[in-house]
């Protein structure tokens, strides 16, 4: 029987996950105690970087997701043989 | 010739002494080559040591003049800019050196301290044929790192690779002929865009620096190369392009908005890609596009943020691809797919693999940090608001799919049930090294900030920017959490993305069997009409001539006698009439 790691115990990961997301709280309060020194207008407003780094993230993820619909190809798309193969397919759809 | 070197060195500028740095790497390989076992290790390892030693007492200045038909080169620029490269390329050789150290296969040591070499002799070199000449180098040397894999995938890429590499070579050969035409001059100083000459060692750097669309040989070459050899692969070409950039190329506006696509766009890439080597080369292109960018903007600051970040990627970046490299080495696998729990057997590789992530993603006290925020303020400083935008899109993407999905889908992750153990111990120290340089950078920057080419004003660890960063990169780990727990997060596919690779790779191979398959039908059609013709010819021939030609007959002698007689009386009756 394998040995029981770190994050096999499901509390600790929720634990880790709480303390994630104390953190992220505490760095989101902290433009409205602390001034953040800002060089532009934009940068300067609160929760700005938090904000940001948030949207961009899903939209990164999720654009990339629907690439993946006109991108993906099989493993070995580009193989010697099987790129034979589909030359053969072809041949037989012209003909 | 190091002795020739050393003779001009020694006599042409009054230097003490000096070596021009390729020459001990190319020594080294040659010792390599000749060497077995222990004595060849010991070789490897001690070259960019002496290198090292040599640089360290390299003073700035120029030696090594040489001439070829007629024109003066030379060997051995040192300054600011080259020494600086100079330091870090003797640091990758050293630590790639010590992470190849059990590899059984004298020509991948030889190709790892030649290319290096070629690295070297490339930076330094202080007009355009000695750059021409190692530039070219570079892609003969590092190539047999791609094919040592030995089966047929490393092999076409590393073929695409060499062809690619070379292209890029004559273009500068072609565009430093031109400029001497036009200038009188082969020096490798500021060329600036403007003349044909100037556009054709742009694109020429630009290949080699992996301008977008130009960038499908490094995504391709890389992955496939040696676990060992991607390591070297991705400390020296590309950095040489950025070191020519900033040395041709420096406040050359077309960079900025070049180094914002580079940044930007390979991170949706990788954020779908399944080999996680190719992950990293994909992530490669966008911190490249951070230097090419703040080498575009050309303020002093923005250089300094160029060639720093130059500095620390090649460290963090090496550190990445050895712990993949080391994955690989001991599992035999590399896609994300087959992947995930190894924390368990590899805790060491793990960890150290978490330092090169944060070091990547910028987190203060990690070298990245430093770096990348230097070119982010020039950008900004100089009313580059847009792009400052996209900047920081890429840092958080660069945080999401190489700070996390590296790390995430490799130890941790759904566990693959895969059980191995650390990589021995040469693999460990070599990315030790590589992690407390990471540190070291991003704790304490100013050793690294005394050696940038400018004076150092600027100060990174303020308020403003912590905070800033560590929300930016907390808010995006935060997406990364969410779109996990929601079953939101695309799954590690096995597949792979179609890419400007295409054109070549599939749409050129069709469209060669296409005109290949008209020339043969063509040809079948020459060949069946002429067949049947010399058919025919056969024929009639055989019909002559054949048993039953006519010509073919054994004619019985009285025959003859008798058609002799007529023929004689024929012309008797003629003769006498």
């Amino acid at each position: 029987m394998d040995k029981q790691h770190f994050f096999d115990k499901p509390g600790n990961v929720k634990r880790m996950l709480r303390a994630f997301y104390g953190v992220c709280a505490a760095l989101f309060i902290a433009d409205f105690v602390f001034h953040r020194h800002a060089e532009q207008t934009v940068e300067g407003w609160w929760g700005f970087y938090a904000i940001y780094g948030f949207v961009a993230c899903v939209l990164l993820v999720l654009m990339a997701k629907e690439m993946r619909k006109v991108l993906m190809r099989g493993q070995d798309y580009y193989d010697e043989k099987t790129r034979q193969e589909h030359h053969q397919e072809d041949h037989q759809d012209h003909g | 010739m190091v002795e020739a070197i050393s003779y001009l060195s020694a006599n042409v500028l009054g230097m003490p002494w000096g070596i021009a740095p390729a020459f001990i790497f190319f020594a080294g390989a040659g010792f390599v080559a000749l060497l077995r076992g222990w004595p060849q290790r010991a070789v490897l390892l001690l070259t960019p040591v002496v290198g090292g030693l040599n640089i360290a007492f390299l003073e700035a200045g120029n030696f090594g003049h040489y001439e070829l038909f007629d024109y003066g080169l030379l060997m051995v620029r040192a300054d600011t800019l080259s020494l600086l490269f100079g330091y870090l390329f003797h640091l990758a050789a050293f630590i790639g050196a010590l992470f190849a150290l059990q590899v059984r296969d004298t020509g991948q040591h030889v190709a790892g301290l030649a290319y290096a070499g070629s690295a070297l002799g490339a930076v330094f070199a202080g007009d355009l044929i000695t750059l021409f000449v190692f530039w070219e180098l570079l892609a003969l040397t590092s190539v047999y790192l791609v094919w040592a894999r030995r089966d047929e995938e490393s092999l076409g890429s590393g073929t695409r690779y060499l062809i690619i590499q070379v292209a890029s070579g004559v273009l500068l050969l072609a565009g430093a002929a031109i400029h001497l035409g036009d200038t009188g001059s082969l020096a490798f100083d500021k060329i600036g865009l403007g003349s044909t000459a100037s556009v054709l060692i742009f694109l020429a750097f630009g290949i080699k620096c992996a301008f977008p669309l130009f960038h499908n040989w490094l995504t391709d070459a890389y992955p496939a190369a040696t676990p060992t050899g991607t390591v070297f692969l991705g400390a020296f070409t590309t950095k040489v392009a950025v070191y020519a950039l900033a040395r041709g190329f420096p406040g050359t506006e077309l960079l900025v908005y070049i180094g914002a696509l580079m940044t930007a766009f390979p991170i949706f890439y990788a954020v779908i890609e399944n080999d996680l080597r190719r992950v990293l080369c994909y992530s490669m292109i966008n911190q490249i596009g951070f230097m090419v960018c703040g080498i575009g903007i050309g303020t002093a600051l923005a250089i300094n943020g160029a060639v720093s970040h130059a500095f620390n990627d090649v460290i963090f970046k090496g550190l990445l691809f050895m712990s993949m490299g080391a994955v690989l080495h001991m599992t035999g696998r590399i896609n994300g797919s087959d992947l995930g729990g190894l924390y368990k057997t590899m805790p060491f590789t793990t960890g150290l693999c978490i330092v090169g992530a944060a070091s990547i993603s910028a987190f203060p006290l990690f070298s990245g940090f430093v770096s990348k925020s230097m070119v982010m303020t020039a950008a900004l400083a100089e009313g580059y608001d847009f792009i400052w935008f996209v900047l920081l899109f890429a840092s958080a993407g660069v945080f999401h799919h190489a700070g996390i999905k590296i790390p995430y889908f490799a130890f941790f992750a759904h566990d693959s049930g895969i059980r191995t153990k650390d990589p021995p111990w040469n693999m460990l120290l070599a990315m030790v090294i590589a992690a407390s340089i990471c540190i070291f950078n991003g704790s304490y920057p100013w050793v690294l900030y005394s050696l940038l080419p400018f004076p150092v004003a600027y100060e990174p660890f303020t308020y403003g920017h912590v905070v800033a960063q560590l929300q930016l990169l907390f808010f995006s780990a935060l997406a990364f959490a969410w779109l996990m727990l929601t079953g939101r997060y695309p799954p590690e596919l096995v597949s792979i993305n179609i890419d400007v690779e295409w054109l070549y790779r599939r749409l050129g191979v069709r469209m060669y069997h296409t005109i290949a398959n008209a020339i043969s039908e063509l040809g079948q059609e020459v060949r069946t009409s002429t067949l049947a013709q010399i058919d025919d010819i056969v024929a009639e021939v055989f019909r002559l001539h054949g048993p039953n030609g006519v010509l073919a007959r054994n004619w019985p002698t009285g025959g003859m006698v008798l058609w002799v007689a007529i023929l004689l009386a024929v012309v008797l009756i003629f003769y006498y009439a």
